[in-house]
This record gives structure tokens, C-alpha cells and sequence, in this order.
């Protein structure tokens, strides 16, 4: 069988051409529903501890440990990575989808120990979002620093 | 005497016996459409073990065992164990075995493992270096994904392409006495790199393997596929097997229904939402054992060419933007009245 440039070049077509394709469109409209609904639960925790008396900064702050806390919870309890396969990006974008990423490595490593395993496997997935996350608020903070004032 | 039938085939100068069988799988293989066929269902996936991977030793450990009792053996009969998984440094296979005091061949051959085992099991018999060898494979779908996708709570959405490791472990005894279905020809794989490099679709980087090892068989021996009474490749699922048949007419070897695939046997891809279908060492090992085992005893099926296929790859040659490269290996297995 040829395996050169041209052969790999045709095969490759053969592969596109019978691959199934993701259900893009089905995936972004769920994506959207479920993302929103999650930011409507923020929302309404916004406004429920707004009314118990906190300020709004201190509300917003007590939102995310809300949502982390109670997605934390779900991933533990192997539902969040089940509501993963359908909402897909609508639960992994949020903040909720990020202590998933922190969470289930967690659990998966933690055989390996406390130290090399959980606690240095935890940010597995979530490391990469952390260092581009600050790099991308450095870059903004510079082009801020000499045109934004 | 010159065993040697070609380029990659060779024939073996005594027919060796595969004396029994035994096979051992997950829940989810135990609901799919093959389940009644298992000797053994463990609901368990952790098998009663504290890790994934220790999981994947007891399956090794207890049907290897099961192996060897339904052949009428015992393990201080065996000349030589031969197996392999997909773990790092196959922890799998080495803590599974390691109290069966029993001279041993650590394998990697990715999901081909199986055709490594039982390729190099007979050639050891027909050497006349053994007289009984134990061969076999296993794959874990837990400690598979926990090493080369991700932490299983995570919740990720899997692509159409994707295929899933098949829990469980398959293994033969092979022997120069008893009775059963017997080994006549072996052919074996070389590898080829078609420059796939989907992570996800494995079952696209084997396919030119297993393409490539079923022309060459046929060249080697003559034959066509009306020789056979099936002819089995391992885990390609429903993409792979297509590609694979058609590289295999264009190489002038049309297939028809006769052309099977253990991937897409093992699950109801629809009913139990495993995409592409199944793959790992496991999935052709479990397949042959509890499948095609009995029906090459019960000559329902005369002759069947066996072909494992893996693709070559690991976490690190992936990220460093290597292609995926596949093998695979070929096995005439015979139903000869003695």
C-alpha cells in the first residue's frame, strides 16, 4: 500500500468524506440554553442575596462561591460530567465548567497521593486557563496603562 | 522445511491447538449484543480494587486463571505467558501476572496486542520451544481514559468519531496437544503511516493497517475472500471498517458481508451511545473468545482470518504533532475435525 504525500493527501479525503460530522447547530443551541440558564441562577442568587442585606460586591463575590460550591458538588456526585455530554460548552465555558475542570482531576488523581496526585494533577486543565487568562489581563493592562487613560 | 509463504506470512509446519478460552468484560460489554457470549460479566468496575488500574489487573488475574482451568490446564503447565494492555509499561498485564510464577513476554502491540500474543504463542509451540502458552489481553475503559483523554467527572462532549475502550480481558491457550480449533498461518503486520492525526478517530489510522495486512495475506496465500468464512479486524468501528474495505477494493480485494469488524459487534452503538463503536486491546480479544471461539468449535465457521489492529501512539507523540500510525496482525484460525 502507498504511503507517500499524495496517498496520505487522498485518504485523508476518504476520512473527511465518511467521518460523521458534529451536530454543530444542536450543539451551539443547547450550549446557549443551558449557559444561559446558569447565568439566570447567578442572576437570581445576585438578587436573593441583595435583598438578605450583603452589598453588591459582596453579592457577586458570594455568587461565584455559590456556583463553584454547587458545581463542585455535582461533579462529585458524577452529575455535572453527565449534563457535560448534552449542554456541552453551555456548562463548560461558565465558571461552574471551570470548577469542574479543577474538581474532577482532583478526583480521578487522587490514588497517586495528596500531593503529586490530587493536589498537582488539579490544575491538569484548568493551569492552561489560569497562565493564558493572566497573560491576556497583562496585555490588556499595558494597552490600557498608555491609551485607555 | 521452508515455513515461510511469502513477504509476511508464514505457515506453521503443525497445526497448534487452541485448547480454551475464556473471557472475562465490563458491565457495558455485558449489555451490549454480545453479552450472553462472556464468561464472565463483572458489574464492578473497580472489581472490588481501591484503583482503575489495579481493576484492570484482577480482570487480567482472574480470567487468564478461568483461561487456563477451561483448557483442563494448570499454570504450572504453562511453558510461557504473552500478553499486554495499553497502560504505561503495561502495569495492567504486570501485576496481573506476577504470582503465576510462569516464564513471561510483555507485549505492545496497542489494541493489536492480541494478535502480537497469539501470533508469537504459536510460533514459540511450532518451534518447538513450548508446549503450552498462555496468551491474552486486556484494556480497562476507565484507566484508559484517566491516561490518555480526560479525568472521567469531567464534563466533556465526546465527537462522533470517537470510539470506547472496551473493558475486559480475552485470553487463549494455546497448545501442541488437546483438541479445538487450530492455528495454521500467521501473517504479520507491518506499520503504516497514512498521516492521520485525529486523536479521536482511531478507527481512520487503522484502517490502511488492516487494509494493508488483509491484501497482503491474501497475496501471500493465494486466496480470495471466498477462502474464508469471515474475516474479523479488531477495533476499526463503523468509519474504520468502511475505509478499510474500501482500500481493500481498490487494492482489488472487494469485501462483502463476510468482512466483520469486533468494534462494531461488541456494542448497539445507537442504544448504548458508544459513537463509532468499541476499541482496545480487550475488544478483538473478548470478541474471538467469547464470540468466534465457539463457533470455529462447533464448525459453523471452517476458516477465519483474525486480524488485530492498533494504532501506535502515545500522549506525548500526539501532543508533539506525530501522525498516528496503525498495525495490524493476521491469524488463520481453522476448524480441522482431528
Amino acid at each position: 500500500m502507498e504511503t507517500n504525500k499524495q496517498a496520505q493527501k487522498q485518504y485523508a479525503k476518504m476520512v473527511e468524506d465518511v467521518s460523521p460530522k458534529s451536530p454543530i447547530g444542536k450543539n451551539c443551541v443547547l450550549a446557549f440554553l443551558s449557559g444561559g440558564l446558569i447565568c439566570a441562577i447567578g442572576e437570581g442568587f445576585l438578587q436573593l442575596y441583595g435583598k438578605i442585606g450583603f452589598a453588591e460586591e459582596e453579592s457577586l463575590l458570594l455568587v461565584s462561591v455559590t456556583l463553584i460550591g454547587i458545581s463542585a458538588l455535582l461533579t462529585a456526585l458524577g452529575i455535572y460530567g453527565k449534563l457535560g455530554k448534552y449542554c456541552g460548552a453551555g456548562t463548560e465555558v461558565p465558571i461552574t465548567g471551570f470548577a469542574n475542570s479543577v474538581v474532577s482531576p482532583a478526583i480521578e488523581f487522587k490514588k497517586e497521593g495528596m500531593v503529586l496526585g490530587m493536589a498537582a494533577k488539579m490544575f491538569l486543565l484548568a493551569g492552561p486557563v489560569i497562565v493564558y487568562g493572566t497573560l491576556t489581563s497583562m496585555v490588556v493592562g499595558v494597552v490600557y496603562y498608555f491609551v485607555g487613560r | 522445511m521452508n515455513k515461510r509463504m511469502g513477504k509476511q506470512t508464514v505457515r506453521l509446519a503443525e497445526p497448534v491447538i487452541i485448547r480454551g478460552v475464556a473471557s472475562t468484560v465490563g458491565e457495558t460489554e455485558g449489555e451490549g449484543p454480545l453479552g450472553g457470549y462472556f464468561d464472565c460479566v463483572v458489574r464492578d468496575p473497580l472489581y472490588g480494587e481501591d484503583t482503575w488500574e489495579q481493576a484492570e489487573s484482577r480482570f487480567v488475574q482472574e480470567n487468564m486463571r478461568l483461561a487456563v482451568k477451561k483448557a483442563g490446564c494448570s499454570m504450572q503447565n504453562m511453558d510461557y505467558v504473552l500478553c499486554g494492555d495499553l497502560l504505561n509499561q503495561c502495569v495492567g498485564t504486570t501485576f496481573g501476572i506476577k504470582d503465576f510464577n510462569v516464564p513471561f513476554f510483555g507485549l505492545f502491540g496497542a489494541c493489536s496486542t492480541m494478535g502480537e500474543a497469539m501470533s508469537l504463542g504459536a510460533m514459540l509451540i511450532d518451534g518447538g520451544y513450548a508446549t503450552n502458552v498462555l496468551a491474552g489481553a486486556s484494556s480497562h475503559f476507565c484507566s484508559a481514559e484517566k491516561q490518555f483523554r480526560f479525568p472521567l467527572p469531567l464534563g466533556i462532549q465526546r465527537t462522533p468519531v470517537a470510539s470506547r475502550t472496551v473493558t475486559g480481558d480475552g485470553a487463549v491457550v494455546l497448545s501442541r496437544n488437546g483438541k479445538g480449533p487450530v492455528i495454521t498461518e500467521i501473517t504479520t503486520g507491518k506499520i503504516v503511516d497514512m498521516g492521520v492525526t485525529d486523536v479521536n478517530n482511531m478507527g481512520a489510522a487503522m484502517a490502511p493497517a488492516a487494509a494493508a495486512l488483509i491484501a497482503a495475506h491474501l497475496r501471500d496465500t493465494e486466496r480470495t475472500l471466498q477462502d474464508y468464512d469471515v474475516i474479523v479486524t479488531g477495533d476499526l468501528g463503523d468509519t474504520g471498517r468502511t475505509l478499510s474495505a474500501t482500500l481493500l477494493e481498490k487494492e482489488g480485494f472487494p469485501m462483502d458481508e463476510r468482512y466483520k469488524d469486533c468494534g462494531l459487534l461488541i456494542y448497539d452503538n445507537e442504544r448504548q451511545d458508544t459513537h463509532m463503536g468499541g476499541s482496545g486491546c480487550a475488544c478483538s480479544a473478548v470478541t474471538f473468545c467469547g464470540y468466534y471461539y465457539p463457533k470455529l468449535v462447533s464448525g459453523e465457521i471452517k476458516r477465519m482470518l483474525f486480524v488485530p489492529t492498533g494504532a501506535l501512539l502515545s500522549t506525548t507523540s500526539v501532543q508533539q504533532n506525530q501522525p498516528i500510525p496503525g498495525i495490524a496482525h493476521g491469524i488463520v484460525i481453522e476448524n480441522m475435525k482431528r
